[in-house]
């Protein structure tokens, strides 16, 4: 996460050592440019782990402040892929209703609207196409066997590295009949952030839509009134993003001078 | 203003200028002539709201009431277009309080994190650092190993949260509807809490006391003897409240039948808590889905069918009893369930103990000559946990408690670093806060202060 911050800050600070890192520096324009084709991995990766980036090094500094030589250190960051059938709980009861449920209607096959079924420390996430979305919804809504009656919120995540999925929305679903959650994840890309918009179906989207777009700049198409809810209307650009820095002063005490949390050392 | 002339007879600092003469307020010299037409405003949309206006031929105004209006709980910001006394339309305005809580947490450790949290809705802070926490643990993969003695002292901690923020809510409502003993009983009452979060906490307010793996560290010495008689005067403070509030012919009329949202609504705008519960709905996820072993506890779900004002209130009124049954059997288990207060982990336990001394809590002095004169292993560990903190595996998770106001959960987003990737909380008064046009349109302005006293919002948790 520091990586981003660097790579806003304009000029390196004059008492900062440059060239004491063992490995080339890398430089602050690219620090996200994986040499893995991420798009490939997951188009054919089903159970396997999905990379949404890479960490580099062992600590935070990227211009030369590593002088552990772990410098050269590259991992994956990994998220947990696909699950295979049987998903356990009522998972699999769930996803069988929503298929069938899908059907009746005609509008979207189950397999061409959720993309992943993944089930992660005992809570399924389903990762829907984003044109999709209101149909799933609506299924998730109304079928008898499904109920889910609540959409407790939604909630943005930046990936700036997902190439073509930079954008995240996560809705969470509650069933109160049946005593029973759900997570659907629709992603973006950052070229062409909408997604349609759930308040037609539930009406509680309405500010948490809202936030998103304030805080990431997804377009939530056809909501009643897109507006900035929590930042100034006249605010310039979206500050959840990865790639807004967090902004702050150095601090003196006592003679000395703490950076802004942004341009701290750090662990990542 | 028929001659620009008259506004200076009674002013004579604002003589015109000899030979210009006309409109002080001009931008051009022509309107400046004697009986050059003034006009205030132009450009946009404004003519066509003024044609509007006029075609319309109604009194219909537009009032702001706050965001810095003393009944509207903090900064809250609401529109209301009136028809007289009638509310035709109410919206509301936030963000007053944004601070960027969210964004500030990205750039600390999990631990850190804690701090940051508490704060969001300051009545509540132990129940945002408990969701949190246990998001943290699923993430970690821990929540088997908390030891139950943090786990009863995490129930103990957020129901006597429960009952602090149920106080607030009717002491300011009350106050809201003039009624100032409500406020100093409640406030009196919610004193011998705070009195209890100094002890066990060494804060009134934004404790940071539950920690990931656990609590901070054990309760202090008598403590438990401080929580039984504060229950029991508890008891006594709830049933003046109830003698004040519950027949008060006043109250009822000033909050029966006001500020009515039924089943169907709440669950269209995802209202939860006293709110859900006052339609009838018994929902709590401390019944339905449990945490921290609430379902080992004996209490019942509070609920009423009249869907308004008063029923909110009597239902914050009875869970205040109810939360002082499970601290009464928390305070008997605590009595014979002894052990550790954090996970056994040690790379994720906080290394730190903390003991108050002369010059108050701190880091307790047999830590400190450990870390310091004994063990060079120590003080790295404790250096390498503090500043660096533990990694938590890439994945989400969502786990969500029963907080005063409704379903409080957060969304936490890990890539397998030492910070939090993305952390979100689903704020009960945020959402419930969207119910406000539903609750007050239609009725008079007096009843929109009643209607947003019963949602109970608080700004903090709503902006973050």
């Amino acid at each position: 996460m520091s990586d981003e911050k660097k790579a806003d800050t304009p000029a390196e600070k004059p008492g900062e050592p440059t060239a004491t890192a063992p490995e080339p520096t890398v430089d602050s324009d690219d620090l996200h440019a994986t040499d893995l084709d991420l798009t490939e991995a997951r188009a054919t990766g089903d159970t396997a782990p999905v990379q949404i980036g890479e960490r580099r090094g062992m600590f935070g500094p990227t211009k030369g402040g590593d002088t552990t030589g772990y410098g050269g250190l590259r991992t994956p960051i990994l998220f947990p892929g696909a699950s295979e059938k049987p998903y356990g709980s009522y998972f699999d009861e769930l996803t069988g209703t929503l298929e069938t449920a899908l059907g009746e209607a005609g509008d979207t096959a189950y397999g061409n609207a959720v993309e992943r079924v993944v089930v992660d420390r005992g809570e399924l996430t389903l990762h829907v196409a984003r044109e999709a979305l209101p149909t799933v919804a609506r299924a998730l809504r109304d079928d008898p066997a499904l109920r889910f009656e609540i959409c407790t919120g939604v909630s943005g995540v930046h990936f700036p590295n997902e190439t073509g999925r930079e954008l995240h929305a996560v809705y969470h679903l509650l069933s109160i009949t049946h005593n029973r959650r759900v997570r659907l994840e629709v992603s973006a890309p950052d070229g062409d952030a909408t997604i349609p918009s759930i308040v037609s179906i539930y009406p509680s989207a309405d500010w948490h839509e809202r936030e998103t777009w304030d805080m990431f700049g997804i377009i939530f198409e056809g909501h009643p009134a897109l507006t900035r809810i929590l930042m100034p209307d006249d605010w310039p650009g979206h500050p959840q993003r990865k790639d807004y820095p967090l902004g702050g002063i150095p601090v003196e005490y006592k003679g000395g001078v703490v950076p802004p949390p942004d341009e701290r050392r750090s662990y990542n | 203003m028929a001659s620009n002339d008259t506004i200076y007879e009674d002013s004579p600092g604002l003589t015109p200028e000899p030979g210009v003469g006309g409109d002080p307020y001009a931008t051009t010299d022509a309107d400046r002539e004697d009986g050059a037409r003034v006009f205030n405003a132009s450009g946009g949309d404004w003519g066509d709201l003024v044609d509007e206006a006029t075609a319309l031929h109604e009194e219909r105004i537009v009032v702001n009431m706050g965001p810095q209006h003393p009944s509207t709980h903090g900064v809250l910001r609401l529109i209301l277009e009136l028809d007289g006394e009638t509310v035709t339309e109410a919206r509301a305005g936030i963000g007053y309080l944004h601070t960027g809580i969210e964004k500030n947490m990205e750039f600390r450790s999990w631990v850190q994190g804690v701090t940051f949290c508490t704060r969001m809705d300051y009545l509540t802070p132990m129940f945002q650092e408990v969701t949190y926490c246990l998001g943290i643990e699923r993430l970690l993969g821990i929540e088997d190993q908390i030891p139950e003695r943090a786990n009863i002292i995490r129930v103990l901690m957020m129901e006597l949260t429960r009952i602090n923020s149920h106080l607030v809510c009717l002491g300011t409502g009350g106050m809201e509807l003039g009624a100032t003993t409500v406020m100093t009983v409640g406030f009196r009452e919610r004193e011998r809490i705070l009195r209890i979060f100094e002890a066990v906490t060494g804060l009134r307010m934004n404790n940071a006391y539950i920690r990931p793996g656990g609590v901070a560290q054990d309760l202090p010495h008598g403590c438990l003897d401080q929580i039984s008689e504060t229950v029991g005067d508890l008891r006594k403070g709830l049933h003046e409240l109830e003698l004040l509030l519950n027949e008060n012919p006043i109250l009822k009329g000033r909050t029966k039948n006001v500020g009515y949202l039924d089943l169907a609504g709440c669950m269209a705008l995802g209202v939860t808590g006293p709110m859900l519960r006052s339609t009838g709905l018994p929902h709590d996820l401390r019944k339905s889905q449990p945490y921290c072993g609430y379902e080992t506890y004996d209490f019942e779900v509070i609920t009423r069918t009249g869907a308004d004002a008063y029923d909110r209130i009597r239902i914050r009124l009875d869970e205040m009893y109810e939360s002082l049954k499970i601290i009464e059997q928390t305070v008997e288990r605590l009595k014979k369930v002894q052990g550790p207060v954090m996970v056994e982990d040690k790379k994720i336990a906080w290394p730190a103990q903390l003991s108050v001394g002369s010059d108050g809590q701190g880091n307790s002095l047999d830590h400190i000559r450990e870390i310091m004169g004994t063990s060079m292993e120590s003080l790295i560990h404790h250096f390498k946990l503090v500043t660096e903190g533990f990694r938590v595996p890439a994945g989400q998770a969502y786990v969500p408690v029963e907080s005063p106001k409704g379903e409080l959960g957060c969304h936490l987003v890990s890539d397998g670093g030492t910070r939090p990737y993305r952390a979100h909380f689903r704020d009960p008064s945020f959402n419930n806060l969207q119910a406000v046009a539903a609750l007050s349109e239609g009725g008079q302005v007096a009843d929109v202060i009643v209607a947003v006293a019963s949602i109970d919002p608080v700004m903090g948790g709503v902006d973050r």
